[in-house]
């Protein structure tokens, strides 16, 4: 694969790096990266994810935008409202890169889908806000031994995690099961700064960089933590979990799952 | 005695337990919280009577939704 004039222009300030070069600009433009929910979170991944070339970008969402999403949502912008997502997130990154192939998958992501989703793709984002989703994505990621970050955001508080298969532990490790609904606060009712999202979402296309061109330390084994009032970030070393059902020594967990659906039986 | 909070210094009276700290701590919603001493899990149903010892190290993991919020899945 050999990059035109553009491309080495275009992708200058990364072949440049020598933690990148020209070898990990094209890892970079061979790779695919799956993004669920291409919203707060979703929406900085995908448009940095985008400007560095990676090759298949493929966004999953069901929704349309809705006016109070534009206050993070950077893919989306006013004349979208009304829009599908996938539409606009699709123009968006066409309009920033067309070396890019997206890849729109207009659905909920679902037990009855989520492998098949998952599986064309490098890496995977969860850009998700529920935690039914987070826990599905996650048991579908360690099923099928697919590397992906975890992220969360609320008020002026963000994290992230990178789960590789065999690098430790995965998000059911750390969280056993969803809390019950309106347990723990959202984002809808407790509000989130818009940066956050940036701030977070952009990391997550950091670890995805990083996986596909092979350099530094993943947050596997961590869960990064950022507050944004006092501005300080903190990497929380993870322990293993053998107890873990799903990545565990004696897995309970050998299919992906929806949480509410089966809820009662679990317990 | 001192322990470690989130990293950070901190007193706390001897045979102090987790679900002690937590309320101290105003920790929201302890029982969706995880928590680990010096890099361990402990399980849930141990926060009430886990006494911290002099130098332990507690993290307390929070559920962090978010993200997306577009309408329920
Ligand atoms: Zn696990």
């Amino acid at each position: 694969m050999a990059l035109s004039s553009e491309q080495l222009d275009r992708y200058s300030r990364h072949i440049i790096l020598k933690e990148v070069g020209l070898r990990g600009q094209k890892k970079l433009m061979q790779a695919k990266v799956l993004i669920i929910g291409a919203g707060g979170l979703g929406s900085p991944a995908a448009m940095y994810l985008a400007a560095a070339g990676v090759g298949t970008i493929g966004i999953a969402d069901a929704d349309e935008v809705d006016l109070s999403n534009l206050q993070r949502q950077i893919l989306h912008a006013t004349a979208d409202v009304g829009k599908p997502k996938v539409d606009s997130a699709r123009e968006t990154i066409a309009a920033l890169n067309p070396d890019v192939t997206v890849i729109c998958h207009h659905l909920f992501v679902s037990a009855a889908n989520v492998m098949e989703l998952i599986e064309p793709y490098d890496f995977v984002i969860d850009g998700t806000d529920n935690f039914a989703a987070k826990f599905l994505i996650n048991d579908a990621c360690v099923l099928a031994g697919k590397p992906f970050s975890h992220a969360g955001i609320i008020r002026f508080h963000g994290q992230l995690m990178t789960y590789v298969p065999g690098r430790g532990p995965c998000y059911r490790c750390v969280f056993r099961q969803p809390p019950p609904k309106d347990a723990v606060p959202t984002c809808r009712e407790a509000g989130v700064i818009g940066a956050m999202a940036g701030v977070i979402g952009c990391m997550q296309a950091l670890e995805a960089v990083k996986y596909i061109v092979g350099v530094g330390d993943l947050l596997t084994g961590r869960l990064l933590t950022f507050d944004a009032l006092d501005m300080e970030v903190r990497p929380i070393s993870l322990p293993e979990n053998p107890d873990c059902p799903v990545c565990g020594k004696h897995p309970t967990i050998l299919q992906p799952f929806d949480e509410g659906v089966v809820e009662c039986d679990l317990k | 005695m001192k322990i470690l909070i989130s990293g950070k210094p901190a007193e706390a009276e001897d045979g102090i337990t987790i679900l002690q700290l937590m309320e101290r701590e105003q920790v929201e919603t302890p029982q969706y919280v995880t928590v680990a001493v010096n890099n361990a899990f402990i399980p849930m149903d141990r926060y009430a009577c886990y006494a911290l010892q002099e130098g332990d190290a507690v993290e307390f993991l929070y559920y962090t939704g978010g993200g997306c919020d577009g309408a329920e899945q």
